[in-house]
């Protein structure tokens, strides 16, 4: 080697020992983030891919019925299948007959197919009372549908360990019985109004907030301090509130008997044996959290805006700008990273709302984590809610993904 | 924000156009808030204006919504106020805790993939509360921790990191990494070091991402929802409850008291935020 190695004080060659220090310190970087990391990772990212198994998992009929579908593996679904087919129908019924855990697969058979749950109830009732050999005959019966093609096949769809049928039925589609997929029936067509208000909402209460928020935001960011800090409280107080206390006041405000209501009557808009219902409805959605959101829109434009010197209008003025010209050719360009910032955090923010939507929004104004809840908490088909989950999931994450791409999570500002 | 007397009449109209339609926004914001102090005094059952309270009688106005919220028969916002402080107080200090450690490894220039972390960490703040809720009843469940005050706080502490993480990162942007190597260089160990330099330096962040922790915890009502008996009842499980009823002047007893809390810790926030702003030379 031509050029000498520069040694540090113990011999090692410095180069080498810059690397080593080097190593120790992202080490120690690591080590400082893994507890949290580890924390999320057990608690929060692993339970989320559980609920992303969940909406996929249809194995509790294939576990229930083993030998059926060990016998239905040999049968092409032509023609009624053979004797073997129903004997292990037989083995697997009187099994879950004798642990009376049959209930479950009848939700997910009349699922698959309406019709099958009269049909296995009318036969594990009478199952007792099979003779030993010709079970097809027997099975068919008991109840006729046994000896039709289309209850079999739909029996042996349920087979594959995985399905999406849940995020069919998210979408208002489904399986007919050939496996094509099709639109459900127009009166059962639900989610689609769903998720179409959800975005409905989301996007108007994004678009009234940043029209509230503009205009403030300025105000603030150009005011002299004493009189600013005074009106940030305004901002503020509501950030730090309760929601419930939020909500409740919006309850408070928009009932029958409420003062906005009492206004109404008295400026003559209504009669006062007619007044306008402004809360169950999808209105109370709109006012409520647009006021709970507002301050999620106002701090980032804030941010922003304070970053922006006087001097820059004033230098449009003095080129002979009007007002108007300097704002839209100087001012509002600059503040565009404000704008995307609070859009899309009061989009995110807004898609996935649940408490305000549940007290104020009635049925009307419900959106789809009410849905989501509903299925958690009444109709216990946590696969389906797992599925509309996962669903909004993708969605929230996407514009998270736009939101760091353009704003830089770092960059968020709190109070 | 007076305008120099030459100012043209259009653009006078104009600047007081924005002034009002500024001043209307503020009061949307502010007034809501309002409504419920006079109607938690209300001395009827019933939430809205009576005709004595308008006049101002003191015969409209008593405390006994107070009482019925504090000596109230079955009354649940005892069990749910002790509830909700014991979550709460533990959930900000593990959220305190990992979320600063975590913060400090985030700032240092040696970590690797720093993006990348920050998005997982922060995502539960973005992540709807519902989807959250859903995905931690479910492991939860799994583990036999529903129902309990430990499976409560550990998903509170989830929620709350983003916020200290957040605050703790901005407070250490402005940091001096050179009074630390100038520390060691005279001889301090690191975690002497960090007690007794960085800790104090980036106090104000921390206490903040505190304050942010604790106000999600003890606001936190839909993973409670999924995750609460009715031994772990929470405030806002009480007020939501409440709500779904019927509107009583005891929520609007309680909300009052929350108001109070929250500015409190308002005040608290703004004036850490000065306090850090000085400390690391920000001028106004």
């Amino acid at each position: 080697m031509s050029q000498k190695q520069i040694l540090s004080s113990d011999g090692i060659p410095l180069e080498e020992s810059l690397k080593k220090a080097e190593r120790k310190n992202k080490l120690k970087a690591v080590l400082l983030v893994a507890p949290l990391f580890l924390f999320i990772l057990i608690i929060y990212v692993f339970p989320i891919g559980d609920m992303l198994f969940r909406s996929v998992d249809d194995r509790m009929i294939t576990k229930m019925l083993p030998k059926t579908f060990n016998a239905m593996e040999k049968w092409d679904g032509k023609d009624l299948p053979d004797e073997e087919v129903y004997k292990g129908l037989y083995d697997d019924l009187t099994f879950l007959k004798k642990n009376k855990t049959y209930g479950k697969i009848i939700a997910r058979l009349n699922y698959e197919k309406s019709g099958f749950s009269s049909l296995i109830k009318k036969t594990v009732r009478k199952i007792n009372k099979f003779e030993e050999g010709n079970y097809k005959e027997q099975f068919i019966k008991v109840h006729k549908r046994w000896g039709k093609n289309e209850y079999l096949v739909a029996l042996k769809n349920t087979a594959p360990n995985w399905s999406y049928a849940k995020y069919l039925k998210g979408m208002d589609r489904k399986f007919d019985q050939d496996r094509n997929i099709i639109q459900v029936e127009e009166d059962r067509r639900i989610h689609k109004i769903l998720w179409l208000r959800t975005l409905n909402v989301a996007f108007w209460v994004t678009i009234f907030c940043f029209v509230l928020a503009y205009p403030i935001s300025h105000l603030l960011a150009t005011l002299p301090m004493k009189y600013s800090n005074l009106l940030m409280i305004c901002v503020l107080l509501p950030f730090w509130t309760s929601l419930l206390v939020r909500t409740s006041s919006w309850m408070v405000l928009l009932q029958q008997q409420g003062p906005i209501n009492d206004l109404i009557v008295w400026i003559g808009l209504a009669a006062d044996d007619n007044r306008p219902e402004l809360m169950y409805n999808v209105i109370g959605t709109f006012v409520a959290m647009t006021q709970i959101l507002l301050p999620f829109m106002v701090l980032p434009l804030y941010s922003v805006m304070k970053t922006i010197s006087p001097s820059l209008m004033r230098a449009g003025k003095s080129l002979g700008g009007t007002p108007l010209v300097s704002f839209v050719k100087i001012y509002f360009p600059l503040t565009i990273p404000g704008i995307g910032a609070g859009c899309l955090l009061v989009f995110i923010l807004a898609i996935g709302y649940y408490i305000t939507p549940a007290l104020v929004g009635g049925a009307s104004g419900s959106l789809i984590s009410n849905t989501i809840a509903y299925h958690m908490k009444s109709s216990l088909d946590w696969a389906f809610a797992s599925a509309l989950g996962t669903m909004l999931l993708v969605g929230v994450l996407a514009i998270y993904w736009v939101y760091n791409k353009l704003v830089g999570i770092d960059n968020i500002k709190l109070g | 924000m007076a305008l120099p007397n030459h100012t043209p009449l259009n653009y006078r109209i104009w600047h007081y156009t924005y002034l009002t339609f500024c001043g209307l926004v503020f009061f949307f914001l502010i007034a809501p808030l309002f409504v419920i102090l006079p109607l938690s005094f209300n001395a009827e059952q019933y939430i809205h204006f009576s005709s004595k309270m308008l006049a101002l009688d003191p015969e409209g106005f008593s405390l006994r919504w107070y009482e019925d919220m504090i000596y109230g028969t079955k009354n649940p916002w005892g069990l749910a106020t002790k509830n909700s402080l014991i979550i709460a107080f533990f959930a900000t200090i593990g959220s305190t805790i990992l979320g600063t450690v975590a913060a400090l490894g985030l700032s240092s220039r040696h970590m690797p993939y720093k993006a990348a972390f920050m998005a997982l960490l922060i995502s539960p703040m973005i992540v709807p509360l519902i989807i959250s809720g859903t995905a931690i009843f479910f492991f939860m469940a799994k583990v036999g921790l529903a129902a309990t005050h430990t499976g409560i706080i550990l998903s509170h502490i989830i929620l709350g990191t983003p916020f200290v993480v957040i605050t703790v990162t901005a407070t250490l942007t402005g940091f001096d990494h050179s009074v630390t190597r100038a520390a060691a260089s005279l001889g301090s160990n690191p975690v002497n070091t960090f007690m007794k330099i960085t800790l104090p330096l980036i106090m104000p962040g921390v206490i903040s991402g505190a304050l942010f922790a604790f106000v999600t915890s003890f606001d936190e009502v839909v993973v409670v929802l999924f995750l609460a008996g009715l031994e772990n009842t929470t405030i806002p499980i009480q007020m939501w409850v409440g709500l779904r009823e019927q509107l009583s002047p005891t929520i609007m007893a309680v909300a009052t008291c929350l108001i109070i809390m929250s500015t409190l810790i308002l005040v608290s926030a703004e004036l850490l935020r000065r306090r850090s702003e000085r400390l690391r030379g920000i001028n106004q």
